[in-house]
């Protein structure tokens, strides 16, 4: 009896863990626990100022030169760095890096590699060094730690796993003197010497769902599918999403979180379609785009409008069922600029306090363009990854 | 009298029933929010979407029932996808070869789970959850990260197509033909001496030792049905929905949860391969209710766990009872 009892305790156990596993991977549990009340999570996430920031910054022309996007700033705000300049090219640059956890992080990681390794040619810096904290926030606070404890670093970038929890040690980073260079996701201070990103998630949701209102008839139902709650940068495109489906005549018929795997949205998809028509996908990326238009297939009904992702299985698929699309761009390129700013910094250049990056999603009209630069690389790489003037090009890619 | 009776404590009482019950509320539960699931074309999608899941359960009941745990499976499914993809990178003729290093690369984990398990005398757990690492990561350092290649389409045709045009029902996945091919041939193998030995090295390794049955044989060759199932799972899943960075995550705690809710305890030596299949397809089947009742998905995975951990008890109250009344009352 003794044993049965502790065998289903264990069960229990079990159970839990299951209804809890699927979360345990997500970078901002803190913010994801709260969640009970879907009603309210546009609330949550949305900050109106910045949602009309961004969607106004898609229509700004970037300073710079077009052909090298990841050196374009939008309305930059140039800060002096004279007090950075160092002489000799030998400056060693130290990396954070959240995790290279999905494709996207993983091309973005391959550009940065091969960026770093023409600036070391070049003499522009010596020595590069990093570390892979794999989503874990203690352990890129430690990583960063160390990095500063070693006082070898002439120059700290941080890709951070999540906003608040990351603050106090790039705080303490900026506070030992060095140049601070934080990029993708943020912090809560403004202590780096830039911060670099692309438009952000507001403009991403709303470039897709745009699209959708514009395409479909009024009374039409979409579908939206969601990687998972919780994460600022995905939240921030349901959220404009949202605001934008609520203005239209557009039927929202639910939004369901995929963990990004091909089954799974494979499997709802099916299930929506089984109970009616589904006229249109928004999804806040495209990782599994596939998956959901052979659902359509599978179930013999038209093609949806789509809005899907950079991602190439995703364009490939659009380019082959002539379907109406669009996909939306969390700039890759961005990966490349954070080197450059650090040797930029360590000249003494200036810099933009924040280095706001184009993000331009790819419509129909240079869809074709986009696949044949890409035409030798992985399906799971991202278009505008912005690499293809790097000697390691195509191979590092291509071979990953 | 007393056949209803039995057939009362069988469907109520002993764990193995419970979850037919269960998978009859559920269903009751789906016809009620949507009468058209139950129409022939509805009704197929959902098993070939489910058939992975029941393969794999099979094979975990094996290694669960004869008193270990495989938390490598999901991790298995998804280096197998990623493999496959690889290998076979979009040329049809190299789909069988592939399959075929898939199935002995599967057999291999399973054979060194079990080894480890049974010669090195590792518990299960760790022996399985480091095999559930070293997958993970062999596959991160291999790709680099994101699966690279892709799958032909006689590879992806066991898991997305099907006999097409039968009436009523239009489409026979080929992904059911196999679960069934696949569970009856579980059912069966646990009627055989190997069945008996495995079933008993659950329930109390030290007699069956000493009975003189090959107890360290019988749950290595469980492992080894594991990797099989995991491997045939890979497939079907693969050829479902095609390759993805996240395919098989999960999937170990899914697949236990679905043979524990089928009754079978952990620890080994009772419940049946047909229950733990039939409690695969009520964990499918409660996704699928949630889905019709469009409840909130952030929602999901509480109710989800709550309903896992009452039907579990239930089946163990139920279970202690009629030891407790054949002491107190022998009629």
């Amino acid at each position: 009896m003794q044993t049965t009892r502790l065998a289903f305790a264990a069960a229990a156990a079990l159970g839990l863990l299951l209804a809890t596993g699927c979360t345990t991977d997500t970078p901002a549990d803190d913010a994801a626990t709260d969640e009970s009340a879907p009603a309210a999570d546009s609330g949550e996430w949305f900050v109106q100022a910045e949602y009309d920031e961004q969607l106004a910054q898609r229509d700004i022309e970037p300073e710079g030169d077009p052909n090298t996007p990841w050196l374009q700033a939008i309305e930059p705000e140039w800060v002096d760095t004279t007090e950075f300049k160092r002489e000799g090219g030998d400056a060693t640059v130290c990396f954070s890096n959240a995790s290279v956890s999905n494709p996207w992080r993983v091309t973005g990681w391959i550009t940065m590699q091969e960026q770093v390794k023409v600036l070391q040619e070049a003499g522009a810096i010596g020595e590069f060094r990093t570390s892979d904290a794999g989503d874990d926030d203690d352990q890129q606070i430690s990583d960063i730690q160390a990095f500063v404890d070693s006082g070898e670093c002439d120059a700290l970038i941080v890709s951070p796993s999540t906003t608040a929890t990351l603050t106090p040690a790039v705080e303490t980073a900026c506070a030992s003197g060095i140049p601070v260079i934080v990029f993708d996701r943020g912090v809560n201070t403004d202590c780096a010497t830039t911060f670099i990103h692309p438009i952000g998630g507001y403009a991403y949701g709303a470039d897709a769902a745009e699209f959708l209102v514009e395409n479909l008839e009024p009374g039409s139902t979409v579908l939206a599918l969601r990687i998972l709650p919780g994460v600022d940068v995905l939240e921030h495109r349901w959220a404009a999403a949202q605001q934008i489906f609520g203005d239209s005549e557009i039927e929202v018929l639910g939004n369901e979180f995929t963990g990004g795997d091909a089954a799974e949205i494979k499997n709802i998809v099916s299930q929506y379609l089984q109970r009616g028509d589904v006229d249109g996908i928004w999804m806040d990326a495209g990782d599994g785009a596939v998956a959901a238009i052979e659902a359509f297939e599978d179930a013999g009904k038209p093609y949806p409008v789509m809005a899907g992702e950079d991602e190439l299985s995703f364009m490939r698929k659009w380019e082959e069922t002539g379907m109406t699309a669009i996909a939306p761009v969390y700039s890759n390129f961005q990966w490349r600029t954070p080197v450059l700013a650090a040797t930029m910094i360590l000249n003494g250049e200036q810099v933009p306090a924040e280095w706001v990056l184009p993000q331009e999603p790819i419509t129909a009209a240079d869809r074709d363009e986009y696949l044949e630069r890409n035409a030798d690389m992985p399906a799971l790489h991202y278009a505008k990854f912005g690499g293809e003037d790097l000697p390691g090009f195509p191979d590092a890619w291509r071979d990953r | 009298m007393t056949r209803a009776r039995r057939l009362g404590t069988a469907l109520l009482g002993g764990g193995t029933g419970t979850v037919f019950l269960l998978l009859v509320l559920i269903f009751a539960g789906i016809l009620a929010m949507n009468p058209g699931f139950f129409e022939g074309p509805s009704l197929m999608a959902f098993l070939k979407q489910a058939a992975p899941l029941v393969i794999l359960a099979a094979g975990q009941y094996f290694v669960i029932v004869s008193g270990n745990f495989d938390l490598s499976v999901g991790a298995l499914v998804g280096a197998q996808v990623v493999i496959a993809a690889r290998l076979i990178d979009g040329e049809e003729s190299r789909t069988v070869p592939v399959m075929l290093v898939m199935l002995a690369f599967g057999i291999g984990v399973g054979l060194v789970n079990g080894l480890i398990t049974t010669v090195l005398k590792v518990q299960s757990f760790i022996t399985t959850l480091g095999m559930l690492l070293v997958l993970y990561g062999a596959i991160r350092l291999w790709t680099g990260g994101a699966p690279t290649g892709s799958l032909s389409e006689a590879f992806r045709t066991p898991g997305r197509l099907g006999i097409t045009g039968v009436p009523v029902v239009g489409q026979i996945p080929w992904a059911l033909l196999i679960m069934l091919a696949l569970g009856a041939g579980a059912i069966l193998l646990m009627r055989t001496r190997f069945g008996r030995i495995l079933m008993a090295s659950g329930d109390n390794e030290l007699a069956a030792k000493l009975s003189g049955a090959r107890v360290d044989a019988a749950r290595t060759a469980a492992f080894v049905l594991s990797g099989i199932s995991a491997t045939v799972a890979g497939i079907l899943i693969g050829g479902f929905a095609g390759v993805s960075a996240q395919v098989g995550e999960g999937l170990e705690f899914t697949v236990i949860t679905a043979v524990v809710l089928g009754g079978v305890a952990l620890g080994g030596g009772r419940g049946t391969a047909l229950a733990a299949m039939a409690g695969a397809l009520a964990i499918e089947a409660l996704f699928t209710l949630f889905n019709q009742m469009a409840l909130p998905a952030t929602l999901r995975p509480a109710v989800q766990g709550v309903i896992i951990i009452a039907a579990v008890a239930y089946a163990a109250r139920r279970r202690t009872r009629p030891a407790l009344q054949s002491t107190a009352s022998p009629s």
